[in-house]
């Protein structure tokens, strides 16, 4: 059998969702031995090409040249992969698109001019079609590794779809907004991360992005009920998946 | 790949420089043996950070400005909860500050093992990368992959999870973690010890370039221990301030071909931050183990070869893994975890040892608790000048190297400071111009 041809390839991020690849620790020796890693910037610089049968690509596009490399990342790629809130729904950045970009260039250079950014940073699929999406800011290492098997062995990888309350609940946690009135986005919020938050007794702030099925509008009201201020709500929303669909158009409600 | 141009211009393009986190390239322009200029072009896309953070809630910072650096997440929440915690007069229990900084330990021990082994040794080897160093030498990279699990398993125990931990908050912490986690952890350390000590006397080994010069070391200095989590701002040259002084005394500039900006000292020198810097003001405060393995490897300050940053790097590995040790024995899990405060308008400074060095936080906060101004400078910035200077003084050298050996060269010279250019904009490709 040939080994499946991987590229991991970054835009605008942190490295947080690569580095995963790197903290898979002893898999990683495996993975190794079983895939032919064509491009890898961060780990190596043995630059091989396309074509991939696997491109995992982490971060937003929000230059022009990002535009372009993405296209032909595409074009080379079998199966392309998004792997984290960057890349899936614009991340943490794109909360400058709710700005103006301009404002923004001039609040952090002195020589705006400089510099080449888009109006706004965007998810991946934004521009080009994605075949999967590992959530989270960063991606859940064993759902990296699940994909790997999945490819493998020529299956679907199986993501969950399930809002955090889920795993919460089978965790056993007791529910952080009910007993202590913190507000926590777990019901709306994809699982994936095994409902950290809570389990440190803190409100979870949405790193996976929505939920399959979720009822923004609906919770929000019932958060305000229970003593939660709009404000607030509104800020927990306008997070790292603020730019995700059901997150931004709940926003652009308000 | 060298091509000689119609006009006798020669371009040496390498691609993209690997193994450091994020996007940049390198170009060296020379005339003969005369090097014109030397640039390092920063083309990680900006994210704007500083802009976004206004009109944010104080306690939003610590998980916002985590997402800077995928690496070293808990370098920028602990600098912002230093600047937030210090305007808001809050007394942050010693018990919790041993918590972060434990956390922060655990960081410096996966960033730190990520460079030498999986970034760094590769180039000392010639070879790609660490999957190469696996075929002829799996024990190393085995050790070296446990001790890397190890830091990362104590940003999880702590931190909930390796990546963008999630416990720590203004005023203290979410959850504190179980002496008996951080015990387990603790033992599984003291067994790696033995092979970091070898690791600082495998990197004083491998042969570097001769690069004696005069440099400005400028990191943390704290009366009681190596600074990592806090201290005051020191150099070589006499510099002895506050945290609130480095706005005074460093400035940003902005080049056209970097997405970056870049320090210099307000006299308009460049200087240098990391493990060089901070193994060379800080020597005595080493735990007597890191002492000694320096002092087996003749690393005696000063030590200006930014080469020697790998030796310098794992002689902290050594010291973090005694000090974690030291700091677990001591833990009792706090009885007051998250401390009261109360919002009050000014200005907040804050910095620390981030791996790649200081950290420096400054958050304009009003009486409600919104942010209204931000300025974040992370260390590699404030490398950036030098990193140029290092590869214009070695420029003879690349020069006269075949194309291969050329890029390698160069590649070194920057990765020796460990660059981290996604947060450097909030970095490699090589290219050599021959006039």
């Amino acid at each position: 059998m040939t080994k499946p041809r991987l590229g991991v390839f970054k835009f605008s991020s942190c490295d947080g969702c690569q580095l995963s690849i790197l903290d898979l620790e002893e898999e990683l020796l495996t993975l190794v031995d079983s895939i032919d890693i064509r491009d890898f910037l961060e780990a190596s610089s043995d630059s091989k090409g396309g074509p991939y049968d696997i491109a995992l690509v982490e971060g937003s596009i929000s230059t022009p040249e990002e535009v372009k490399r993405i296209r032909k990342i595409r074009e080379e790629s079998r199966i392309l992969v998004t792997i984290g809130a960057c890349a899936t729904a614009g991340g943490l950045q794109a909360l400058r698109n709710w700005n103006s970009l301009d404002r923004f260039k001039e609040t952090v250079y002195p020589r705006p001019e400089l510099l080449q950014s888009l109006d706004k940073a965007l998810s991946i699929a934004a521009y080009v079609s994605v075949d999967y999406e590992l959530r989270g800011c960063p991606i859940s290492k064993d759902q990296l590794v699940q994909l790997f098997t999945a490819t493998l062995h020529g299956t679907r990888p199986r993501l969950p779809t399930n809002a955090v309350c889920f795993e919460c609940k089978r965790r056993a946690n007791v529910c952080v907004v009910v007993a202590s009135g913190v507000p926590c986005l777990g019901p709306v919020t994809m699982d994936g991360c095994g409902s950290i938050c809570p389990s440190y007794g803190r409100g979870c702030y949405g790193c996976f992005g929505p939920a399959d099925v979720v009822n923004l509008k609906s919770y929000a009201t019932w958060l305000e009920t229970h003593g939660i201020a709009p404000s607030t709500i509104d800020l927990l929303v306008r997070g790292i998946n603020s730019y995700s669909k059901e997150f931004r158009e709940w926003l652009e409600s308000r | 790949m060298a091509r000689i141009a119609m006009n006798r211009r020669i371009v040496v393009d390498t691609g993209p420089l690997a193994r450091v986190e994020g996007e940049g390239s390198l170009t060296i322009e020379a005339e003969g043996e005369k090097v014109l200029a030397v640039r390092l072009n920063i083309f990680e896309p900006p994210r704007y950070y500083e802009a976004f953070l206004k009109g944010r809630k104080v306690e939003e910072v610590v998980d916002m400005v985590s997402r800077i650096c995928g690496i070293c997440p808990v370098a920028y929440q602990v600098s912002a909860l230093n600047a937030l915690e210090a305007l808001f007069g809050v007394d942050v229990d010693e018990e919790v500050r041993r918590v972060r900084r434990l956390l922060y330990l655990g960081e410096w021990i996966e960033s730190h093992a990520l460079h030498i082994f999986m970034l760094a040794t590769p180039d000392y080897l010639k070879v790609p990368d660490v999957s190469a160093i696996a075929k002829n030498s799996a024990d190393l990279v085995r050790n070296a992959l446990v001790v890397k699990k190890l830091g990362n398993r104590m940003m999880a125990t702590i931190g909930g999870r390796e990546v963008h931990p999630v416990s720590l908050k203004l005023g203290g912490i979410h959850k504190a973690p179980s002496k008996e986690s951080l015990q387990e952890l603790s033992l599984k350390l003291q067994s790696s010890l033995g092979f970091a000590k070898e690791t600082v006397k495998l990197a004083a080994s491998f042969e570097k370039p001769a690069l004696e010069r005069d440099v400005a070391f400028v990191c943390l200095k704290d009366p009681a221990r190596y600074a990592i989590d806090e201290g005051d701002i020191v150099s070589n040259r006499g510099l002895h301030i506050p945290p609130s002084g480095f706005e005074d005394n460093f400035a940003e500039h902005q080049a056209d071909y970097s997405s970056a900006l870049r320090s210099l000292t307000k006299s308009g020198d460049s200087y240098m931050v990391g493990p060089l810097a901070r193994t060379n003001l800080n020597y005595s405060r080493l735990h007597p183990t890191a002492l000694a393995s320096a002092e087996e490897v003749g690393f005696r300050p000063p030590v200006t070869n930014p080469f020697e940053s790998i030796v310098a790097r794992a002689i902290e590995l050594v010291h973090t893994i005694e000090e974690i040790m030291v700091e677990v024995k001591e833990y009792a899990k706090p009885v007051h975890p998250s401390a009261k405060y109360e919002y009050c308008a000014g200005r907040a400074f804050g910095v620390s040892e981030a791996p790649r060095g200081i950290l420096y936080h400054r958050y304009d906060v009003d009486s409600k608790g919104n942010i209204t101004g931000a300025k974040i400078v992370p260390p590699t910035a404030q490398n950036l000048i030098r990193i140029e200077e290092d590869v214009r003084q070695l420029a003879p050298v690349i020069l006269a190297a075949p194309p291969e050996e050329a890029r390698r060269l160069s590649e070194m010279a920057v990765r020796n400071y460990d660059p981290c250019i996604s947060c450097a904009t909030h970095f490699l490709k090589l290219q050599i111009k021959r006039v």
